[in-house]
């Protein structure tokens, strides 16, 4: 159900070329330059900075009153020069924002005028339309992947290799798809890829791009791929990278949830075997292995979680399975965004379950919380904008997903594949059991004693 | 060319840029600065809302309500270390999030509803309502929206005149900030009756502060009325024309409010400054000065007990951090002189200083606390940054969130010295903690490690 309130109190979601800025980040020498008030680029880095640890530098036009009057071309123009000089990137991705949108800026051809006056054969420039009130961080990370590939997109040679095709997760989740896939003996092309950019070890050189992301020549060949995974149950159709490629280059779409969970990345091997990998490696079979001990051995501790499961779209539905595979069927799920898609998809998985939860698109924490009260709700999954579910009712909250401002290495949470579900699966339990052993003796003794009569 | 340069320094700067950075005893002329930031520079600077938000979000029982699309009101949840001593109302984040219909048939209709369901969930004294970049483009008129919803509740409903691309510096909305808090503290029909307190502007309460500062007033037997906006609540803050004197701590954002206030109230005003033992004791003389012969007293006791029990501390910090060298990159030069003034008294070297909204005369007095050859940058960009932390060799860092990966990746220490600050800065034992936090990230031993794990 959507929220019947007009106001929204304590957001669950952020804006469009939030999530833009990041899938720029996934492309090699990239640099995000975004479209309209120094603000935005601001908090955008702010956001991104507390979540990753990195430096991560975002250009601004920089509109000011004037330009927003009378347009911003020459605001634009002069970014795209600054960004040039100072960072020399290979590719600059255009996200507009609300204030460009609105006042109608014709980025495209702004960008196609730049590159004829200023002669540029071997800078990508890419305009992404991100107005924030088009959707949240999850759309506009979707709308600028798509984006890209659109324009690197040529008729190719048909080859052997696969894409793969992400949502925002966490760099070490994006380097463990990439192991499995190595295991598996897969030639791919991941995108996007900032699993390096946003991530970087230490290292004697500051670079204020970062090396890595996915290399624009192989994205040009992604539509010779003999298939693409896209974890996009939830992506909608008009943004759907996979789908483009699909419908323009006959590229076969295979949509997989993100292999959380043993069942869900069951079916990502199965695809992998099927798309010409080799048998499961024994590396993968020992992990998943461990996994499944893992999940025999605290089953009875979990079947008392009643999880809320919030954030973006496709990562609330994979941890929800998950969750509800170990038999702690989340009491509560919810989305900032808008999204029928996830809410019809968890409408089938969870059509056994006991009590049936309480599902919340477009979703902020004052319902969130309202609903985890009303279910009593005894854990949380999700991002770190669920801190009050633990400052107001005492839920404590296993974190994932973005932002995760309040914690150290928000990047490194690895939750994907059986080793990442492992790892998700002792961080469940354990929260569990810090707040049940903590509380127990005393809430034994408000149940069950009698008050004398002072 | 310098083994880490990632590219050929003169390459990282923007000629237009030029003329904001100043070495002293080298260059000529004045610091050009308070313009727009220039477009691709990847400035430091946020925006018109965003310097609005900072000032009033600390008062506690409002009702803070952004008006626009959803990203606004996210990205500026709970931003604030202010600490409150009751209600929470303030760290709650509310938003119209308009959406595409919004914006083409307008949000006015939208606002007033949200409005309404803020007052039947929450009953709060006030609500301030933001407004946002959309909102100046499309024309709400939020000014007239607030008036009849004020008038439906009787609780003050107040507009912040915050669009954000009025300008990419902070202080224009401070003012539209400070516009919204004297429309606040207009009295009704009531005569005002004079009391013998200060109030405390430009105090934002961030790990406590303005309860440290209070401790010591009333050791002086002075009263705090009421600070602006640190711990307040909308009642205590429309008491405020009935101090005696305003102390103005955070210039950029509360002069203006201070001169309004003398207008209107006849009520002096003299600036203070808790950062740093000196700045406090200075300050308290200052405050007892105008309270007479006991209250000086008073202080100097206080003075001198205080600094007689941080001493060692303090010498103890300065052994291990004399001859380091620090970089300040903050929001305003008050706290840029502030920090300046604590690191000398540490022992350190200030090589390289900046702010995001310094005015020429408060740059003239920057440059003359320091020694020949720091550089000092207005409105400065990452690229920059990096260039003078390598090479000025800089050992210590003090800024916000987005400098301090950065410094990290360059193997300098960093301090957090911005608006979400956990820890308390100010007084005597703030300066101890201060001088902690210098050491600990200055003389860690990390950097050892990882300077010595990176191959070359």
């Amino acid at each position: 159900m959507s929220r019947v309130k007009q106001v929204n109190e304590n957001q669950c979601q952020m804006c469009m070329p939030l999530g833009g800025v990041v899938a720029v980040k996934g492309v090699e020498n990239a640099m995000p330059l975004v479209h309209g008030s120094q603000g935005c680029s601001t908090y955008m880095r702010l956001t991104n900075v507390e979540h990753y640890n990195e430096p991560l530098d975002i250009a601004s036009s920089a509109l000011n009153e004037k330009q927003t009057i009378y347009g911003g071309e020459a605001s634009l123009r002069k970014a795209l020069d600054n960004v040039i000089r100072v960072y020399r990137p290979k590719v600059i991705g255009v996200l507009t924002t609300c204030l460009a949108e609105t006042i109608g800026e014709d980025v495209e051809r702004i960008v196609e005028a730049y590159v004829k006056d200023r002669n540029i054969k071997d800078i990508d420039i890419i305009p992404v339309s991100t107005p924030s009130y088009g959707g949240s961080h999850t759309e506009g990370f979707w709308a600028a992947t798509k984006e890209m590939i659109a324009y690197y997109a040529r008729p190719a040679e048909k080859h052997a290799g696969i894409n793969v095709i992400i949502p925002h997760v966490s760099t070490a989740d994006i380097r463990e798809i990439k192991r499995i896939l190595g295991l598996m003996g897969i030639e791919y092309t991941l995108m996007p890829d900032y699993s390096m950019t946003l991530d970087r070890p230490y290292e004697e050189r500051y670079h204020k791009v970062p090396p890595g992301g996915t290399r624009t020549p192989d994205i040009s060949r992604m539509t010779g791929a003999r298939a693409t995974i896209q974890f996009g149950l939830t992506c909608p159709d008009e943004l759907s990278p996979g789908l483009f490629l699909q419908q323009e280059y006959g590229v076969p779409l295979i949509s997989l949830p993100l292999p959380i969970g043993l069942e869900n990345t069951d079916r990502f091997l199965e695809a992998l075997k099927m798309l010409g990998g080799r048998p499961m490696p024994e590396a993968l079979a020992l992990e998943r292995g461990w996994l499944l001990d893992a999940m025999a051995d605290s089953h009875k501790h979990n079947a008392e979680g009643r999880p809320v499961v919030y954030g973006e779209p496709e990562l609330v539905y994979a941890f929800a399975s998950m969750c509800a595979e170990n038999g702690a069927v989340p009491v509560v799920i919810a989305t900032g965004t808008r999204n029928g898609r996830l809410i019809a998809r968890l409408k089938l998985l969870l059509a056994e379950a006991d009590e049936p939860p309480t599902l919340l698109e477009e979703a902020d924490f004052a319902s969130i919380l309202e609903a985890a009260a009303k279910m009593s709700a005894n854990v949380a999954v999700g991002h770190s904008g669920g801190k009050l579910l633990t400052e107001r009712l005492g839920i404590p909250v296993v974190r994932v997903g973005f932002p995760i401002h309040d914690r150290m290495g928000g990047q490194r949470i690895l939750s994907v594949g059986y080793a990442g579900s492992l790892a998700f699966l002792d961080r469940f339990t354990n929260a569990l059991l810090e707040k049940k052993l903590a509380t127990y003796r005393q809430s034994k003794k408000e149940e069950l004693l009698i008050k004398e009569e002072g | 060319m310098d083994a880490y340069c990632s590219q050929p320094v003169q390459e990282a700067l923007i000629d237009e840029r030029q003329s904001s950075i100043v070495t002293k005893g080298k260059s000529k002329g004045h610091i050009s600065c308070t313009s727009d930031s220039i477009a691709g520079a990847v400035s430091q600077r946020a925006c018109v809302y965003c310097g609005a938000r900072v000032v009033l979000n600390p008062v506690t029982d409002a009702a803070h309500l952004v008006h626009g699309p959803i990203g606004c009101a996210a990205y500026t949840w709970d931003i604030r270390g202010s600490l409150s001593s009751g209600p929470e109302m303030y760290r709650n984040s509310f938003s119209t999030d308009l959406g595409e219909r919004d914006v083409i048939f307008g949000g006015e209709r939208k606002l007033a509803a949200c409005i309404d369901e803020i007052v039947a969930m929450h009953r709060p004294p006030a609500i301030f309502v933001y407004s946002t970049c959309v909102i100046g483009v499309i024309g709400d008129d939020i000014g007239s929206v607030c008036r009849e919803a004020s008038q439906r509740h009787g609780i003050d409903v107040i507009p912040v005149e915050s669009t954000g691309f009025r300008s990419g510096n902070k202080i224009i909305g401070y003012r539209a900030a400070a516009d919204a808090l004297l429309k606040l503290i207009q009295p009704g029909e009531e005569a005002v009756k004079p009391t013998r307190k200060v109030n405390f502007l430009g105090e934002y309460n961030l790990g406590g502060e303005k309860w440290v500062v209070e401790r010591y007033m009333r050791d002086i037997g002075v009263e705090v009325n009421v600070a602006f906006t640190g711990d307040s609540t909308v009642a205590r803050l429309k008491q405020a024309p009935r101090a005696c004197l305003n102390l103005v701590q955070c210039t950029g954002s509360m002069h203006y409010v201070a001169r309004r206030m003398e207008e209107a109230f006849g009520i002096p005003y003299i600036d203070v400054n808790f950062f740093g033992a000196d700045n406090t004791a200075e300050s308290l003389r200052k405050i007892a000065e105008f309270y007479g012969e006991d209250a000086k007293n008073r202080a100097e006791a206080l003075i001198g007990r205080e600094m007689a029990r941080i001493g060692p501390s303090l010498r103890k910090y300065r052994e291990k951090l004399a001859g380091k060298r620090a970089a300040i990159y903050v929001g305003g030069a008050f706290k840029a002189s502030a920090i300046i003034r604590q690191m000398k008294e540490l022992g350190m070297e200030v090589v390289l200083t900046g702010t995001q909204t310094g005015k020429k005369e408060e740059y003239e007095k920057l440059d003359g606390m320091l020694s020949d050859g720091a550089v000092i940058i207005d409105d400065a960009n990452p690229a920059e940054i990096e260039m003078f932390l390598r090479e000025k060799k800089v050992d210590v860092m003090v800024g916000g969130v987005k400098e301090r990966f950065l410094a990290y990746k360059l193997g300098v220490g960093f301090v957090d010295h911005n608006h979400d600050r956990k820890e308390c800065l100010a007084g005597f034992d703030g300066a101890v903690n201060f001088a902690r936090e210098i050491y600990r990230t200055a003389c860690s031993p990390v950097w050892k490690h990882v300077k010595k794990g990176v191959k070359p």
